[in-house]
């Protein structure tokens, strides 16, 4: 047989079997719904996490080399203007910054802000800086006064010099940036305590040596690297977490439960149709590829709506479905505006978990009725 | 007139498919991820950021790459962590010097 007569066999093989779907169509759309529902469910998660990871993996690799933290009794304390200076003259650092900055629950919102200082802040006293998502929470706009409760119990007021960029929100959304002398008054802090320090390092690879001296110069203290920091990120959505454990099991659990029902046995209808085929002269091969036709149109077709609808549900609308999710407790919470980063690895074990059980599972009760006598079949 | 064999029509939503495929890939360029990525990485170096502004609802979870996993049992000694961002990601691993 040439490979164009083997073409068109397995044509007509697949005109057989899309006939056949379409016969019991009631029954196969809601099979094919329900199978894409659940790869939408897994695929959602797995291009949600990937494009964070992305945008974490990009967005943060310009964040600073070590940050040391002072623990006092097991939770962070301040860090002495001296004890930075001691972190700065540590071989390997080319800078210490001691870094200022709080959190901030607004009794009016009720939202946590992360109130920062930063070294070269661009306004006066008396001026601050919003994220998008802390200005819209207080309805705050350039030019207004803002009111922040102090720790001295009184209500400091400045001014929104503007707000920041809402591209950035998802670094940006709850920041507060204000002048080194309005973070101690609003904190009642003293001009040389800092939150932590961030140190720069000269050379990438002694970042782990430069955490240990940094620990060793600040007893009590605790250091985590860039790559410490990159790879919280990067577990992000880790399957060994909650949500992810959970949608994976279900989505396992539903494969298995409509392949198991495949494999189970053929309904009396199938089972008649199938020997009707055998008696009129098919061979079991052409019965098995017509019902494997069914099976990888099935599977395939599910696959493809689940991960498109994943896709539109992700990138053309803000995740209506995983926001919330997200969002959890948070009053403040940045819109998802995500770029896809899709792995093909991930796909393609998606993939593979969605076509190629179910269709195995389609074969094996068809192989077993074919391989018996289409009469014994047809009176069965 | 010959019918239109079920195979052709599957051909037509295979097509219809790798459409919206390339219509994913498409609106995927039209993010422009790049540019607004590198807003996001000019302020996170301007300002010395370390974390993403996921989750603000408890600041171990708002700064989760500065925290440890002691924080969310500073509570009382035998709390549970009970935010839902909780269930989202594994605890921070130790870092290697502490």
């Amino acid at each position: 047989m040439t490979w164009r007569a083997a073409l068109e066999r397995q044509r007509s093989l697949l005109d057989f079997a899309l006939l056949a779907l379409w016969r019991r169509r009631g029954k196969n759309l809601s099979l094919v719904l329900v199978y894409g529902l659940t790869v939408f469910a897994i695929a959602s998660v797995v291009l949600l996490a990937g494009a964070l990871r992305a945008e974490a993996a990009a967005v943060l690799a310009g964040g600073p080399d070590v940050v040391v933290q002072q623990l006092s009794a097991g939770r962070p304390a301040l860090v002495a203007a001296e004890a930075v200076a001691r972190l700065g003259a540590i071989r390997g650092v080319s800078r210490a910054a001691g870094r200022r900055w709080a959190a901030y629950a607004d009794p009016v919102s009720h939202a946590t802000f992360t109130v920062l200082a930063p070294e070269g802040f661009e306004g006066r006293p008396g001026e601050v800086e919003l994220g998008a998502g802390a200005a819209a929470a207080m309805r705050w706009k350039p030019g207004e006064k803002v009111g922040l409760l102090g720790e001295d119990g009184r209500w400091h007021f400045l001014e929104v010099r503007r707000l920041l960029g809402e591209e950035t929100a998802l670094v940006s959304t709850d920041l507060v940036l204000l002048a080194g002398e309005d973070f101690e008054r609003l904190f009642a802090l003293p001009p040389d305590r800092f939150t932590d320090v961030a140190l720069t390092v000269r050379n990438p690879r002694e970042l782990t040596t430069v955490a240990r001296a940094a620990v060793g110069a600040l007893p009590g203290g605790r250091a985590v690297t860039r790559p410490e920091m990159a790879r919280t990120y990067e577990a992000l959505f880790d399957w060994r977490s909650g949500l992810a454990s959970v949608v994976l099991l279900g989505a396992v659990l539903t494969f298995a439960l409509v392949a198991w029902d495949k494999a189970a046995g053929l309904p009396a209808d199938e089972r008649r149709e199938l020997g009707v085929l055998k008696a009129i002269g098919w061979e079991t091969g052409d019965v098995l590829a017509a019902k494997l036709w069914e099976g990888v149109v099935i599977s395939v077709a599910a696959f493809l709506l689940g991960v498109l609808a994943a896709y539109l549900q992700l990138f053309l609308a803000p995740a209506p479905l995983l926001a919330p999710v997200l969002r959890g407790w948070s009053v403040l919470s940045p819109p998802l505006r995500l770029a896809p980063s899709v792995s093909p690895l991930e796909l393609a074990t998606l993939f593979f978990l969605t076509v190629v059980p179910y269709t195995l599972a389609t074969v094996v009760p068809v192989w077993r009725a074919a391989s018996t006598d289409p009469d014994a079949v047809m009176r069965s | 007139m010959s019918p239109v064999r079920p195979s052709s029509r599957l051909g037509l939503a295979a097509l219809a498919a790798a459409l919206a495929v390339a219509g994913c890939l498409l609106h995927a360029r039209t993010l422009r991820a790049p540019e607004r990525r590198a807003a996001s990485a000019a302020l996170v170096a301007r300002l010395g950021l370390t974390d993403l502004a996921l989750f603000t609802e408890a600041s171990y979870t708002r700064h989760l790459a500065l925290a440890d996993r002691l924080a969310p049992f500073l509570d009382h000694p035998q709390a549970r962590e009970h935010f839902p961002s909780g269930a989202l990601t594994a605890p921070p691993a130790p870092p290697e010097a502490r």
